[in-house]
């Protein structure tokens, strides 16, 4: 058989997915773009894509740029900025701890104990939310605990727009995507490594300082991007525990300004501008991925 | 003689038990013998069947509950094929235009669900204007996205298997068509279940995607009914339909992780982990 006819079968195997993440993921993109760099029809007053490079128009972009470096929409990205990196220190203090439990010390429980930590994970987010909106009624199991011990006086209103509450039901909704990425790297690591730090007299703590962690560090990269990709995007958490103006996310102007109302050019350009903030996590997550595969295959 | 790390132990499973009561009293609520969704009232499968307003007699949550099996079934039935080729074929195909496309294929998985849905909606709306919000875009969307678990499930069996039973296959005189219909594709199909499995559970539990690409209330699922009713006067019939989204999704990974385990060993849940 020649070269060609071998190579044949296998592109042709590989063809039809291939053009349909590109019909359907790459060209949508495109439209994006193609929304964002419309103009607006003079007569009913709705954005018209335009598909020709040659003719975009950057003004709805510029007034997204505007907005967002000096504007109203400032706050909102320093917010989801500071919401999402306090969600992820959180992640790192609870998670970092538990994973490497489980990959080093849970032993006989080590079966259960995982299957219990990946539950959640197959629990449908909405699901998880619908949970923690329960317990957090003022008259929910939450605000009985707080008054029965005596930690507070009167019910806690939760669900009225605190930020603390949208922080930790992003630690909540995205914490097991955290920790399981971080125990497979943290299992990976081979135990003899550790035998030897102890034997050249290292204590457990500066061995764990010394050799684990400097090891895990690119699987805690990795597990913070999984988590941080998510949680930038994340608009529902937001509405669903607080609801209000005053804990808004960039993602919650996203959905406003494209299945509110008549912007969409504003809404598609808000796409644009955080897909070319959050590049940078994306690239690091897909060559940390591929560099994971290569490495189990 | 290592000391055990008490302090480690007790919080996992703090952590674990963080993780999961808040789901448990869910489920708890769904079986309530009262309107509350708070107030534990005694047991009772009303909102269940029988009672009005459970999710056997509203027709809202009835057609959500429909609606996403459909969903499920049709991505899993389109997904399942279209990445288990690509998985063979680009495990195989070496050369510039295949790691163009295997970096294609991980791109939606690092992308931000808010992106991929905004990007689907806009596409639908102004360019395949004949493919209508709805079923129809949400299968084209839900595929798009599983596309790639399929190939990376898959992928990772092909490289475990290797290249010598179909080597031995040809030498006895399979041509390349026979030797992946008779040799590799059964030996891929524990994978193969496995992806459609998680395809069809995480199809199931998809909120933005298939929110974005929904017109109206007719075509909403499980999560958007959830979402939406959260707002207006939730009874546990709503704890209720969850309760059974839930069982539907942990029924479809409990028979991936069993069929995986008769593979792999106890290394299944693992492996479920790296996914």
């Amino acid at each position: 058989m020649t070269r060609r006819g071998r190579t044949g079968l296998w592109a042709a195997l590989a063809a039809p997915g291939t053009l349909w993440i590109l019909a359907l993921f790459a060209v949508p993109f495109y439209a994006v773009a193609a929304v964002a760099f419309g103009y607006t029809d003079p007569v009913f007053n709705s954005p018209v894509p335009e598909w020709d490079p040659r003719y975009w128009d950057f003004t709805a972009f510029g007034e997204i740029l505007s907005r967002s470096i000096s504007g109203d929409l400032r706050p909102v990205f320093l917010r989801t900025l500071l919401y999402v990196l306090l969600a992820l220190a959180i992640c790192v203090l609870v998670g970092y701890p538990v994973a490497y439990y489980l990959a080093r010390h849970a032993g006989r429980r080590r079966g259960l104990l995982l299957a219990l930590i990946l539950a959640p994970w197959w629990v449908n987010y909405i699901t998880r939310m619908l949970a923690w909106l329960n317990l957090l009624q003022d008259d929910g199991y939450v605000n009985d605990l707080l008054l029965l011990t005596r930690l507070v006086e009167e019910p806690v209103q939760w669900l009225s727009g605190r930020p603390v509450t949208v922080v930790l039901a992003l630690v909540y909704g995205y914490i097991p995507f955290f920790i399981v990425p971080l125990f497979s790297s943290l299992d990976r690591i081979d135990e003899r490594l550790l035998e030897a730090a102890r034997d050249l007299g290292c204590s457990g703590r500066r061995a764990f300082w010394h050799v684990t962690l400097p090891l895990s560090r690119s699987g805690l990269m990795t597990a913070g991007a999984i988590t941080a990709l998510p949680m930038f995007g994340d608009y529902y958490t937001n509405t669903l525990v607080s609801g209000s103006p005053k804990t808004t996310m960039v993602a919650n102007q996203i959905e406003l300004y494209l299945l509110g109302g008549n912007r969409k050019e504003i809404g598609a350009s808000l796409v644009l501008l955080m897909s070319a903030l959050l590049m940078v996590l994306m690239a690091y997550y897909l060559v940390a991925s591929r560099r994971a595969e290569e490495a189990t295959a | 003689m290592r000391r055990r790390p008490i302090f480690l132990a007790t919080l996992t499973w703090a952590y674990v038990v963080w993780s999961l009561v808040p789901v448990l009293v869910a489920i708890q609520f769904s079986f309530n013998d009262g309107k509350s969704r708070s107030a534990w009232q005694g047991f009772s499968t009303q909102w269940y069947v029988g009672g009005s307003g459970s999710v056997a007699e509203d027709p809202s949550l009835r057609l959500a509950l429909t609606n996403t099996l459909i969903l499920a079934v049709l991505t899993t039935l389109i997904a399942t094929p279209l990445g288990v080729a690509m998985a063979l074929g680009l495990s195989r195909w070496k050369g510039r235009t295949s790691r163009a496309a295997n970096g294609l294929m991980l791109l939606p998985l690092a992308t931000p669900e808010i992106v991929m849905g905004s990007a689907l909606y806009l596409v639908f709306t102004n360019l395949y204007l004949f493919v209508p919000l709805g079923l129809p875009a949400q299968v084209l969307g839900h595929v798009t996205f599983s596309v790639s678990y399929v190939v990376v499930i898959v992928r990772s069996r092909l490289a475990s298997i290797g290249s010598d039973y179909e080597d031995a296959a040809r030498d006895l005189g399979c041509n390349r068509l026979q030797a992946l219909r008779l040799i590799l594709l059964p030996l891929l199909s524990p994978a193969i279940f496995a992806g459609a499995m998680i395809v069809f559970a995480s199809s199931m539990d998809d909120f933005v995607i298939s929110a974005f690409l929904s017109p109206d209330a007719s075509t909403a699922t499980v999560p958007i009914k959830l979402y939406t009713a959260v707002r207006n006067a939730p009874t546990p019939a709503l704890n209720a339909l969850a309760t059974l989204l839930l069982a539907a999704s942990a029924l479809a990974l409990i028979l991936a992780w069993l069929v995986l385990r008769r593979r792999t060993g106890t290394k299944a849940l693992e492996q479920m982990a790296s996914f």
